[in-house]
């Protein structure tokens, strides 16, 4: 990156150039720092600029914000710690890392609340300006823990941060009368912790510099008082590292990264973008209505924000509403979109009936979150898959898929938009709380690239003469109103096969559900045939995995093949119609392990489908699989076959 | 798009013009034999051949209840949905093509009991629809239970000891929900009715009529107190802009501001000296005057019948597009562009 050194150089010009030659750096595959505090310490921000910087260091990367539901917790308090996770390496990375090496703590709750993810021997980075009394005894603390011994092994970085950060923002000779008052000041210490770590870890400070100038361009006392306090911290480090022997590392670039431009996106990101994306492909205009709720809203955020590329947002009174709209909307001709969480699904579920009844194109996106009812509204589960699946009243199939990482959301939508319109169907999109937040680097695919798929509006002859529906695909035609000679009449009530007008004939109904039925099965013709992610085709074990256990199941199975065990993964995307060779493929092997985020909802559907003995292994923390945990039950279920 | 407009308008002009027979479809209608629905059905089809609406951009929604049957009667496009909420799928299609001319049918059960909070948010959005609320104050479809707006005392198969809750007014939900358009027709009433539904249909924005109906089989009469052909003159009042507040027969009879207070009276003319000068005139776009007119309830106030309120506003599915035109005309950024703003990184290719 050299562009950007100069940048940095005018910042701190003695500094930059004497630390990059600095050869006593450790050297590290990869890495996992987390960030934590209370709510007010502004970690996520903190954590969004370590990803930056990490991105243009060019290591792969995978990150975890992990943050209370309550907006402003009491402060000190353990349920008011917000954290942000980022494991970042020259190898693949494929989770936002099980345990971590450093932790960033600025406060005792925090310390309390994270302590146990870290390793032993990890670095612990305090401020002790935090802790006084009333905080230690506020986390649950009944001693101090820097002097009771609970920090024995680990290696502990003690300093006043608060302080650190006052003085060097006084530094600037900013005073009240200047605009920028004692509490403004001291919010600055989260950037003398960044720049603390980014001089342990050899990152560049210019994306963040540049980050807060654009931020604060209004108010440039603040971007010049945390600027003074990033580098402020970074060179205390450097500092530290020649007298008290702090340990810095250097993790270098990643090889074989796919040449191109990169960009981070959160799973929310890509979720707006692939399905604006398809709208255009399918060159609909993207009609997308949604009501607020965690943690899902980042979706209609992004959204509302594009209209310039002829999108429409609408923030419905209600779940019900949303999805009523998005029917109204696809019936008017649109690519009508609805999105939500559980609880809101749940709400959708008699209208989401109501567009298999009427046969609407409908994409539905669920970004799952830990139930049942409110639950844990910001931590990630996967517990939703059968109410996709079976949760509504009637016969009702529709066509679901499974996204597998922020940056496969756009791949999702994409799809998605293109069955929808293609069979005339709903198609439920899972995503989860983990994938909606996390981030990662992603290639930035050229839209113009892509393969376009217009739908073709009915526009001639008489409407729902049963010849009419696509002889392949069984999906009835799209007559829209405002065309002439086609006014029809469309709804929940049962549907005459010949003439689309009501019927309750007894074998019409029969006919009808068969149709719709067949109709979802087919779906499977545009389906790839399943593939094993890694390992061999058939053998001992297979593991299988949906959605967002992606990264955890694939490093945890690639770990254990290094080790000479047999084992192979298999990730399924399309949940449902499942690909056609997915019962024979899981055949092939002698046990079937099925990793979830919920009691085993899979497993069930692959039970019933294919008659295989598929086992679960369950986990509903609301916190993702970690690899180790992984590990050991694959090797203890291997163990118990035996 | 101004020039296909005008084509086609001068297009449509040149056709044969439609009669009420040409909105009626091939659908066998299944309402109960003298339900007021009947009345209502003929009504809205006379409308929409005097208004010249065309078949193909009319669009019924509806809901659930014996009212939500009406899409499959007209020879116009017609969805049918489900139990409340017509108005969010009606707003969903205005949001696709704000160019259709939609009109949502509804019944106190489906608009103001299982869909009261998308009929509450329709109105504060002001979106282009017709609202028509057919009042029976019962519920047909599911056999005779109290509605929300049955009166105390109601008995039903779920209330047989007599209905306890109070029923709430549909005309005043409506003003309270921010409504600029909102009138009353009574089913049998058809010239005033057919009178109200056309200005209903030219006024841009949401405009509620709510039209009392009388369900034959499990009501039947329930508005016979002012609807009666010998009870109307006294017990109605026929409201328009800009005219005394005048009923009974003959007209002798009007309604005054009682001195001192905040409320409505009747008086007679010629009696204590009152005079037609004293009478008050009806005018749509005072909210207040409309809130006490639909406040009156047959009682010792005649029930008014007619445009209550009428005061346009903002158009919901209008202003988006505007906005959503003003920024596709300030931009020249792509797809392609968005996916690059903010920060990006080039991993070039490794030399071989």
């Amino acid at each position: 990156m050299p562009e950007s050194s100069p940048n940095v150089a005018v910042v701190t010009p003695s500094r930059v150039t004497s630390s990059r030659d600095t050869p006593s750096r450790q050297t590290l595959e990869s890495a996992v720092v987390r960030f934590s505090g209370d709510s007010g310490d502004g970690m996520q921000i903190t954590g969004g600029q370590f990803m930056l910087a990490t991105a243009v260091a060019q290591n792969n990367l995978s990150t975890f914000p992990d943050y209370p539901s309550e907006i402003r917790a009491p402060i000190g308090t353990t349920f008011g710690v917000s954290a942000f996770q980022i494991n970042f390496g020259s190898r693949v990375i494929k989770t936002a890392g099980d345990n971590f090496d450093v932790l960033v703590a600025m406060n005792p709750a925090a310390l309390k609340v994270e302590l146990n993810g870290l390793k032993p021997g990890g670095i612990i980075l305090l401020d002790t300006g935090s802790f006084q009394d009333r905080n230690i005894h506020r986390a649950n603390y009944a001693t101090d823990p820097r002097t009771d011994g609970s920090l024995d092994a680990y290696r502990v970085i003690e300093l006043d941060i608060s302080k650190l950060t006052l003085d060097a923002v006084a530094g600037l000779g900013l005073s009240k009368e200047k605009g920028l008052s004692k509490k403004e000041a001291l919010r600055c210490k989260n950037f003398w912790a960044l720049g603390f770590v980014y001089w342990m870890f050899d990152r560049l400070r210019t994306p963040t510099v540049n980050w807060l100038k654009t931020k604060f361009a209004k108010r440039p006392e603040i971007a010049d008082a945390n600027i003074a306090a990033l580098n402020a911290g970074h060179a205390l480090a450097e500092t530290m590292e020649v007298s008290d022997g702090l340990n810095s590392f250097s993790v270098a670039k990643a090889p074989n990264i796919e040449p191109g431009v990169y960009r981070t996106i959160t799973g929310a990101e890509a979720m707006a973008w692939g399905l604006a994306v398809g709208a255009k492909l399918a060159d609909l205009r993207l009609v997308f209505c949604s009501y607020p709720i965690t943690p899902a809203s980042p979706v209609l955020h992004a959204l509302s924000n594009m209209v310039e590329h002829d999108i429409v947002t609408f923030q419905a009174e209600d779940e019900i509403a949303a999805i009523c709209a998005a029917i109204g909307a696809s019936y008017a001709g649109s690519l009508g979109v609805t999105s939500s969480s559980g609880p809101g699904i749940a709400l959708k579920g008699e209208a989401l009936g109501l567009a298999v009844s009427t046969e609407q194109p409908l994409v539905v996106i669920n970004t799952q979150r830990a139930g049942p009812s409110t639950g844990l509204p910001t931590k990630t589960e996967q517990s939703d898959l059968l109410q996709a699946l079976y949760g509504r009243n009637g016969e009702c199939p529709l066509v679901v898929i499974a996204a597998r990482a922020p940056g496969d959301c756009f791949n999702v939508a994409i799809e998605a938009s293109k069955i929808a319109t293609k069979y005339m169907t709903p198609v439920m999109v899972l995503s989860d709380g983990y994938i909606g937040n996390a981030s990662e680097p992603w290639l930035i695919p050229d839209i113009d690239q892509l393969e376009k798929f217009p739908i073709n509006l009915h526009k001639e002859g008489e409407y729902f003469d049963s010849t009419l529906r696509d002889e392949v695909t069984l999906a009835r035609p799209w007559a829209i109103p405002g065309t002439p000679n086609l006014e029809h009449h469309i709804g929940g009530l049962e549907k005459s096969y010949e003439t689309g007008e009501i019927s309750s004939d007894p074998e019409n109904h029969q006919k009808m559900t068969d149709i719709r039925a067949a109709k979802i099965n087919g779906v499977v013709r545009d389906i790839p045939d399943q593939h094993v992610e890694s390992g061999a085709a058939s053998g001992k074990l297979v593991i299988v995995g949906w959605g967002s256990t992606y990264g955890p199941i694939s490093r945890a199975v690639n770990n254990l093949q290094e080790a000479g065990v047999d084992v192979s993964h298999v990730h399924v995307r399309h949940i449902w119609p499942l690909p056609q060779n997915l019962g024979d493929l899981l055949a092939g092997f002698e046990h079937i392990l099925v990793p979830e985020m919920n009691s085993g909802q899979f497993v069930k559907v692959l039970r019933d489908q294919y008659l295989l003995d598929a086992k679960g292994l369950n986990k509903m923390t609301g916190q993702p699989f970690k690899i180790v945990e992984l590990e050991n039950a694959i090797r203890a279920h291997l163990e118990a076959a035996k | 798009m101004t020039d296909t407009m005008t084509d086609t308008m001068t297009v449509s002009a040149t056709e044969t013009k439609l009669t009420a027979k040409d909105f009626v479809s091939d659908q066998e209608v299944r309402w109960c034999p003298g339900c007021g629905d009947y009345a209502i059905l003929k009504a809205v089809q006379r409308t929409l051949a005097d208004v010249e609406a065309k078949t193909e951009n009319t669009v019924f929604v509806s809901g659930i209840g014996c009212a939500s049957r009406f899409p499959y009667y007209m020879k116009t496009y017609g969805f049918h949905g489900i139990h409340g909420r017509a108005p969010s799928i009606a707003t969903g299609i205005k949001l696709a093509n704000p160019d259709l001319d939609v009109w949502v049918v509804s019944g106190d059960g489906d608009a103001l009991s299982i869909g009261g909070n998308h009929f509450v948010h329709l109105l504060r959005r002001n979106v282009d629809v017709q609202f028509l609320l057919f009042n029976n104050e019962i519920y047909g479809l599911t056999k005779g239970q109290f509605s929300p707006t049955s009166r105390v005392g109601t008995r039903s198969p779920s209330t047989p000891h007599g209905s306890i809750e109070n029923p709430l007014s549909a005309t005043l939900v409506a003003l309270g929900s921010g409504a600029h358009f909102v009138a009353r027709g009574v089913d049998s009433a058809q010239k005033q009715l057919i009178a109200t539904l056309t200005r209903a249909h030219a006024f841009k924005g949401t405009s509620f009529v709510e039209i009392f109906q009388n369900c034959i089989v499990f009501n039947d009469g329930i508005f016979s107190a002012f609807t009666a052909k010998d009870k109307a003159p006294d017990k109605q009042i026929y409201v328009e802009h800009g005219k005394p507040l005048l009923f009974g027969k003959d007209h002798t009879q009007g309604l005054r501001i009682k001195p001192g207070t905040l409320s409505l009276e009747a008086v007679v003319i010629g009696e204590q000296g009152i005079t037609k000068d004293d009478v008050l005139l009806h005018n749509e776009t005072d909210r207040a005057l409309a809130a006490l007119l639909a406040d009156m309830n047959g009682d010792t106030l005649p029930i008014a019948i007619g445009v209550l309120y009428c005061k346009p506003g903002h158009i919901f599915e209008v202003e988006i597009r505007k906005m959503v035109q003003r920024e596709i005309s300030e931009t020249t950024n792509s797809l392609n562009d968005v996916l690059r703003a903010g920060h990006t990184w080039t991993v070039p290719k490794e030399p071989e």
